[in-house]
């Protein structure tokens, strides 16, 4: 694919059920600078519309999600 | 326009069988990393969430609705719902400690965080932790029995905090 997303930092949140990808991806953002990038991948089916709302209150946009299989994936800019 | 200000949660956690202990440590710590100044109140059976180690468990005869499932085997059988009469529920000895070990495990096996794992994410996230000090009182608690970093305190404490807030829950 030529309009791979860049990122700066990956998160494995496979298997793990709510709360945690939100937690866990709230702790890794904390880790970026303004502008860099979280890839984050998830199984929790709910997550898609947890980190929507998680993003919405934070306002550390998501670029962009893809599912692929069972796996929702997102990337997140630290505002 | 005013700045706006960050939005603060507070709980009160009133329960301590498992899972009710779930409930408080999930919201507060999702809220947290939310950016929201949280504060739990820590009243009657739900002090003892604040114990260094916690020995909740849960009780199937007080929840009649509670799905009975196995942890292991396939698919299929770890969906049935095995239906447990209340004559068992109440009069088995060991039920309580049998349903308590295959709650943990299912909640295991679906990447569920445990109780204390959650806790220790709350503390982590600066989640303010207010034992009831009559509760303590009353039951015999003493500070030593409780983790470090939580506060001690009564009711108007609670509701001093609980007047700005923006969500407020009784659990």
């Amino acid at each position: 694919m030529s309009d791979d997303q860049k990122f700066d930092m990956e998160l494995d949140c496979k298997n793990l059920s709510c709360p945690l990808p939100v937690l866990k991806t709230k702790q890794a953002i904390g880790k970026l600078t303004p502008g860099q990038v979280l890839k984050m991948t998830s199984t929790d089916p709910g997550s898609n519309k947890d980190m929507a709302s998680w993003s919405n209150r934070t306002g550390n946009p998501i670029l962009k999600t893809e599912v692929v299989g069972n796996e929702h994936i997102f990337y997140i800019q630290r505002k | 326009m005013a700045e706006e200000r960050v939005k603060k949660m507070a709980l009160i956690a009133s329960q301590g069988t498992l899972d009710w202990a779930y409930p408080p440590f999930i919201l507060a710590s999702t809220a947290a990393a939310m950016e929201m100044e949280v504060a739990i109140f820590f009243t009657f059976y739900g002090l003892p969430l604040l114990k260094r180690k916690i020995d909740a468990k849960v009780s199937p005869q007080s929840n009649p609705a509670m799905p009975m499932k196995m942890p292991f085997g396939p698919k299929f059988f770890q969906n049935i719902s095995w239906p447990m009469p209340n004559f068992l529920t109440g009069n088995a000895p060991g039920f309580e400690s049998m349903a308590t070990t295959m709650m943990k495990k299912t909640f295991k096996n679906k990447g569920v965080a445990s109780v204390t794992e959650l806790r220790d994410l709350c503390m982590e996230a600066g989640v303010k932790m207010i034992a009831c000090q009559m509760t303590m009182d009353v039951f015999g608690f003493e500070k030593k029995d409780f983790i470090e970093g939580i506060e001690y305190g009564g009711a108007a404490m609670f509701i001093d905090f609980a007047t700005d807030a923006d969500i407020q829950m009784f659990i």
